[in-house]
């Protein structure tokens, strides 16, 4: 079993270098508020939110239909609809496609998806060489890192770090931190794989049942060159991105950038019906633990979200942690309540590395109960015995005090015995975490109660309520 | 009307002040107000923690000692939250029912219930930063959500800041993002927690208030803990004590 994620400890560690941590918050800030400025220009903005909400709800309710409807679309538009239960799978269908055409060479465009499935680990170790052609993924790709941001993965490094970067991987000019010309390099560098590599994979941010068409949005056309130079193009999609018609995808690429970034519309937004002449065009359908989040009671809702990030943006917890302190795929308020859906003692620690101020349930475009859900995800951690030791023995201290007046009046009015278990009993393992960058409240002559009693006589003597 | 005074545990314990300033402005106000010297804690530090179990017989104990009264009142908009919206641990029952329907934060029963609008014996002449929790904003609906673009601003606390003579409230960035207090998150996740109370003193003081307000007396602990360490001393009121007639 792996040890829980201890978010904690390595936001503290990204948090020591101020620079990266201010900039990170000051841009993701920005971000927001350009979501804010998007979504004033839109004044249906709310019944739009609604809409998308009782959409995903709709289609999940009726994902099988759906599904089914979209690979009967889909194979008369000339495409292959493969179905893979779990990651492996996944990784399997694409290797064999990638077998049956020669290629030793994989092209792809930005797919969370895949960094799920590990699709790139499993391809590499089979001799296969795989090329981000996002300008972000690419860059986390270089540097052997994970994706930090589900829309912007290389968000928490500066242009610097990037230069860097380039120089060691491409012999570029460490010195010039320009963005065209950054930007320029890696072009440079990914342009000749386009045409090297034998197939190309998408990720997909719709698929559209009435029509059988996937949908890519995506800033750099990256996507589409990934689909349309090679003559192969896998798409992978989550089997939740299914919606019902081309008219409810109106409704959800009015959200999605004005929600992510606060544009109105991403540069590129390509449907791909089928493939073309000449071409080949295979559709891998991913469960991995979707349909058995389906079927939790409480945390089914997670499956509306449409990957747009706004969520990670506001959250105040993200913005100073960096989305590589989850250690996990899906990062920030959305990352935590899906990731214990994929490994629960791993992302045990996830639910708490929270304020739950609800900042993010309040920007979501498909409305998910994100902080309601963070919640609920802290009462299972406990009813699956995923809860530290110490705290919990704090924990039931505390609730043993606080249910018995009699036990609370002996511990408050004799406070330094009291400090260890109220009102942070909370004070738990890290007993000093209060005070490392805080001052402990001075402690008052008396307590209320005490004051009380000693000034409102009367009251004290009748104090039964009519 | 007869309305019964709930003391959270941290106010009882470290700002007697704040109850005491509560129980005067809602007598000035006539009302008739009972403190249940039983009470203890609404049970949020363990239910928050995911420790229902642990929760349970502290939720049972509090709607035991207020679920005769018509009218719970506590001067905590995050104690309030967790009665009305997440009071769950304790079995059902009317008096869990009564309690959860009754309990009103000081400036919800102010503004809403009393409709208080002028605090007469009130001189405050200074500039107020004005902290409203993330509990009233999005679990009370005390203020507008900054993330909810077309509904109408409001805030029920500043309303009442209105009838305070004098006092000037200060506009400040990100006025509703989280100080960082998150009830154990502050301990849990020190780091996130410290910094963003840095940040949300660093707005604040853009604004060169004379005083740092809130109603909700937990995000102040947290933020004035970090004002002083970093040896600011800007002073630090609840709510009810402006309102209460306090001077600086």
């Amino acid at each position: 079993m792996s040890r829980p994620i201890d978010q904690a400890r390595n936001a503290e560690t990204f948090l020591a270098d101020t620079a990266h941590e201010q900039r990170l918050d000051k841009l993701l800030w920005a971000m927001r508020m350009r979501r804010d400025a998007a979504a004033r220009q839109v004044p249906e903005w709310e019944e739009l939110r609604t809409l998308a909400s009782q959409i995903k709800e709709h289609t999940l309710s009726n994902l099988a239909e759906y599904l089914i409807q979209f690979e009967a679309n889909a194979i008369a538009n000339g495409a292959v609809v493969h179905w893979a239960r779990d990651a492996h799978e996944h990784n399997q269908i694409v290797l064999d496609i990638l077998t049956q055409q020669g290629a030793r060479e994989l092209v792809k465009s930005k797919s969370m998806l895949t960094e799920e499935c590990e699709l790139r680990p499993f391809l590499e170790t089979r001799c296969v060489r795989v090329v981000e052609t996002d300008l972000g993924e690419r860059i986390q790709q270089l540097d052997n890192q994970p994706p930090g941001h589900i829309v912007g993965p290389a968000i928490h490094k500066t242009n610097k770090d990037v230069a860097i970067l380039f120089s060691q991987k491409y012999g570029s000019d460490p010195d010039n931190e320009d963005t065209a010309y950054l930007a320029g390099v890696m072009r440079e560098h990914t342009r000749p794989d386009f045409l090297k590599a034998g197939v190309g994979l998408t990720g997909a941010n719709f698929v559209v049942a009435d029509s059988g068409a996937i949908v890519v949005a995506t800033n750099e056309g990256n996507a589409d060159l990934s689909a349309n130079t090679p003559s192969i193009h896998i798409c992978s999609a989550g089997i939740e991105k299914v919606i019902p018609t081309t008219e409810s995808l109106a409704v959800f690429i009015r959200l999605l950038a004005r929600s992510a970034t606060g544009d109105t519309i991403t540069q590129y937004t390509s449907t791909f019906r089928g493939p073309r002449k000449g071409a080949a065009m295979h559709v891998i359908l991913v469960d991995n633990g979707r349909s058995a989040r389906l079927g939790m009671k409480r945390f089914w809702h997670s499956l509306k979200c449409i990957r747009c990030a706004a969520c990670m943006n506001t959250c105040p917890v993200y913005r100073r942690s960096g989305g590589l302190s989850y250690g996990s795929t899906y990062m920030g308020p959305i990352g935590i309540i899906m990731m214990p859906t994929f490994e629960i003692r791993k992302y045990s620690e996830l639910p708490f590395s929270s304020t739950l101020n609800a900042s993010c349930t309040n920007v979501c475009p498909v409305k998910i109960d994100i902080h309601e859900q963070i919640y609920g995800w802290r009462e299972v951690m406990e009813e699956n015995d995923q809860i530290q030791v110490v705290k919990k023995e704090a924990m039931r201290v505390a609730g043993v005090v606080l249910s018995h007046s009699a036990l609370y009046r002996t511990a408050t009015s004799t406070l330094p015995v009291g400090l260890e278990v109220l009102p942070h009993s909370v004070i738990y393992s890290r007993l000093n975490a209060w005070g490392k960058h805080r001052d402990i409240p001075d402690v008052p002559y008396e307590t209320f109660h005490e004051w009380y009693r000693k000034n409102r006589h009367d009251e004290v003597m009748h104090d039964q309520p009519l | 009307m007869r309305v019964a005074l709930m003391v959270p545990c941290y106010v009882d314990m470290f700002y007697p002040r704040v109850g005491i300033a509560t129980l005067e402005l809602l007598e000035r106000l006539g009302v008739d107000v009972v403190y249940p010297q039983e009470q203890t804690c609404c049970g949020q530090p363990m239910a928050n923690s995911g420790c229902h179990e642990e929760a349970r017989a502290c939720e049972e104990h509090c709607a035991r000692v207020f679920s005769s009264f018509h009218c719970v009142v506590t001067p905590s908009g995050s104690c309030t939250h967790h009665i009305r919206n997440k009071f769950t641990a304790a079995a059902d029952s009317t008096e869990r029912l009564n309690l959860v329907q009754n309990t009103f934060d000081l400036v919800e029963f102010l503004h809403d219930v009393l409709e208080v609008r002028e605090f007469p014996w009130t001189s405050f002449k200074h500039r107020i930063a004005l902290h409203t929790s993330c509990s009233a904003i999005r679990g009370l609906n005390m203020a507008s959500m900054s993330e909810r673009v077309h509904d109408p601003l409001f805030s029920k606390p500043k309303t009442l800041l209105r009838g305070v003579s004098g006092a000037e409230v200060v506009d400040f960035e990100r006025v509703d993002e989280c100080c960082g207090f998150g009830g154990t998150f502050a301990v849990t996740e020190e780091a996130v927690s410290t910094r963003m109370g840095y940040d949300k003193l660093a707005f604040m003081q853009k604004a060169s208030p004379d005083c740092i307000v809130s109603s909700d007396m937990s995000c102040l602990m947290h933020l004035q803990g970090i004002a002083r360490r970093q040896k600011q001393d800007i002073p630090f009121f609840h709510l009810a004590e402006i309102l209460n007639g306090v001077s600086l």
